[in-house]
């Protein structure tokens, strides 16, 4: 049996059918087993997840009330601050960095009695698109262990994708949750900007990043999303509106649905069995009764030019705190005060990490400041324009979330332009804030997993789900396993 | 934008400016890089943004305040517990006056 969805396990925990202690002792089974292989996971505490599992299980013996996900095995990304364990964002200059508070969402799951069993491999600091940048060791694709599973967020996607846990949390900049959730073929959703609280998770770009969740299916996605989103007083970009109840509704009927595709996704560098895949899969709407529209995004093309350029300007801000100073790695023999900074930031930052915070820098350094991050957010005005535009017309956005599925390990990692470039579909989603899912929609003659993407207007998540759900009804792609999976007899 | 190239002049100015201690084989590496990206980034060029207004966030800002009331905030002991160098109630460092090397 693998590991089943999201409100499968909720449920049978909740109707006392299979207790939470057994679903997290499953768990730890199957990070055991297969770590050796993928390396999804930086930490995992074994006992505490055990106890709190047992605390459930208790607490519903008694007929207690417990929270929704009560006692299901969760994976976060180890950029979110928790009070356990360390917080180490994959880098060596916080390797041993224990947070004085729990990220905002870390304080949901738990109000919500999920158990949180281990923290998750990243690109260091959120910054990279395959994992390849984490200072302490790879995580490979279960569906290829020659393949990386997408990043920033690969740990998590793996987790969920090999069955470890039913679902994770990520974080989304410039395509973090949605492309490792392609290359690994599982849901990955990114929500509007300002709709989830940032409390807590480690700034990598301010005004881009979201958490979100890696699920089996929209359904669980939708779920997760409920828990995890609303209000926060501690995040100033935190929108203070309703959370509706993002799982109501999803089975509605698809309707007159109108379906945005444009050309500018489909041209030269989309690899020909990706675009067959999205085809395909957009024909699938098309048969349910959707129209499926021709629209423009003009300013698409510049898209990875200005993302790149923002943010790594705000890494360069976001990244100056680590300084050795208060917290994290410090040189052993630091020259002068001056030399505290250089030496432990030198020696406690990866090469990608130093090259992004070089690059941003640049960009708002005097002389430059005009020419380059001035520049580039008058180009994300433009491509806001763009959508906006776009969404007058219709519902939703169809396009590929990748332009190729996995890379080979090692492919792009000399190359940082090209290791760029496979965002070019997913940072317009970050740029101009709206809400992106990323749903399987097929297997590659290679065996590996092709992702359709999904955008909506700003808050419109409710449409988004509905619309992924509805794709999900229809097709079977989100329930295929890699190879590389913990299945073991019920 | 005209010319995209980053001597190694530039790298070790920007190096420092970022408070980075880069070796010489790393300051060429990223000299060759930075300018293959910048040349990349030239592409905005083409883009015509007069009187286009920029976008440094997706949400209308605006200060978010609240009421002016005590709330616990982090211990001493709590602040202190990641320290490199703790020194009593303070974080330690290298002595700062009389530093050649100033800004």
């Amino acid at each position: 049996m693998t590991m089943p969805t999201l409100h499968e396990v909720r449920d049978a925990i909740r109707a006392k059918k299979t207790p939470s202690s057994q679903w997290v002792a499953r768990t730890i089974r199957a990070i055991e087993t297969l770590e050796p292989q993928v390396g999804a996971l930086l930490q995992w505490d074994a006992d505490r997840a055990l106890q709190q599992a047992r605390a459930v299980d208790e607490r519903l013996a008694r007929g207690q009330a417990v929270g929704e996900l009560a006692g299901v095995p969760l994976l976060i990304k180890d950029n979110f601050c928790t009070t356990w364990g360390a917080t180490t964002c994959a880098s060596k200059i916080l390797a041993n960095f224990h947070a004085p508070y729990d990220a905002h969402v870390v304080e949901k799951l738990a109000a919500a009695d999920a158990v949180i069993v281990g923290k998750t491999n990243l690109d260091e600091f959120a910054m990279g698109s395959s994992t390849e940048n984490s200072a302490f060791h790879l995580t490979r694709n279960p569906w290829d262990l020659n393949r990386v599973p997408g990043g920033s967020s690969g740990g998590s996607a793996v987790g969920v994708a090999c069955g470890m846990v039913p679902a994770a949390l990520g974080s989304d900049t410039g395509g973090s949750i949605r492309q490792p959730a392609s290359f690994c073929s599982v849901t990955g959703l990114k929500p509007t900007y300002g709709r989830v609280s940032r409390y807590g998770l480690i700034a990598y770009g301010s005004s881009l990043d979201q958490i979100g969740p890696l699920t089996r299916d929209a359904r669980d996605a939708a779920l997760l999303l409920k828990i995890i989103a609303g209000h926060d007083p501690r995040d100033s970009t935190c929108v203070d509106t309703p959370v509706p109840d993002y799982t109501a509704g999803l089975d509605a009927p698809i309707g007159t649905l109108k379906v945005g595709v444009a050309a500018e996704y489909f041209g030269q560098g989309l690899d020909g069995q990706v675009r067959s895949a999205v085809e395909e899969a957009i024909d699938v709407y098309r048969k349910a009764g959707a129209t499926i529209v021709p629209i423009q995004l003009p300013h698409m093309r510049y898209a990875i030019a200005s993302y790149y350029i923002i943010v790594t300007a705000e890494a360069s801000s976001n990244l100056a705190r680590f300084d050795g100073v208060h917290y994290g790695y410090r040189t052993a023999r630091p020259a002068d005060y001056i030399d505290v900074y250089c030496a432990s930031r030198q020696e406690g930052f990866g090469p990608e990490v130093r090259r992004r915070i070089m690059l941003g820098t640049y960009a708002l350094s005097s002389g430059y400041y005009d020419a380059y991050y001035l520049k580039a957010l008058k180009v994300r005005t433009l491509i806001r324009g763009d959508f906006e535009r776009a969404f007058e017309e219709v519902d939703v956005i169809a396009c590929p979330v990748s332009p190729v599925p996995a890379i080979a390990i090692g492919e792009r990692i000399d190359d940082p332009l090209a290791m760029y470039l496979l965002d070019v579909y997913t940072a317009s989603a970050n740029l101009t804030g709206v809400p992106a899912i990323s749903v399987p929609c097929g297997l590659t003659a290679e065996g590996l997993p092709v992702g359709l993407q999904l955008m909506a207007p700003p808050f419109a998540e409710e449409k988004l789900l509905r619309a992924a759900h509805a794709y999900q009804q229809r097709t079977d792609w989100h329930t295929r396993r890699p190879a590389v999976a913990f299945d073991e007899a019920a | 934008m005209a010319d995209t190239t980053i001597t190694k002049t530039e790298v070790r100015h920007i190096a420092h400016l970022a408070r980075l201690k880069l070796s010489d084989e790393e300051v060429a590496r990223f000299s060759a890089q930075l300018s293959d990206i910048l040349g990349y980034m030239a592409t905005l060029n083409e883009v015509d943004t007069t009187d286009v207004p920029p976008t440094a966030h997706t949400l209308p800002v605006r200060n978010v305040f609240r009421t002016d009331e005590v709330t616990a905030g982090l211990t001493l002991d709590a602040a202190l517990a990641n320290a490199p160098q703790r020194e009593g109630s303070f974080f330690g460092v290298p002595k700062v006056l009389d530093q050649g090397s100033g800004a």
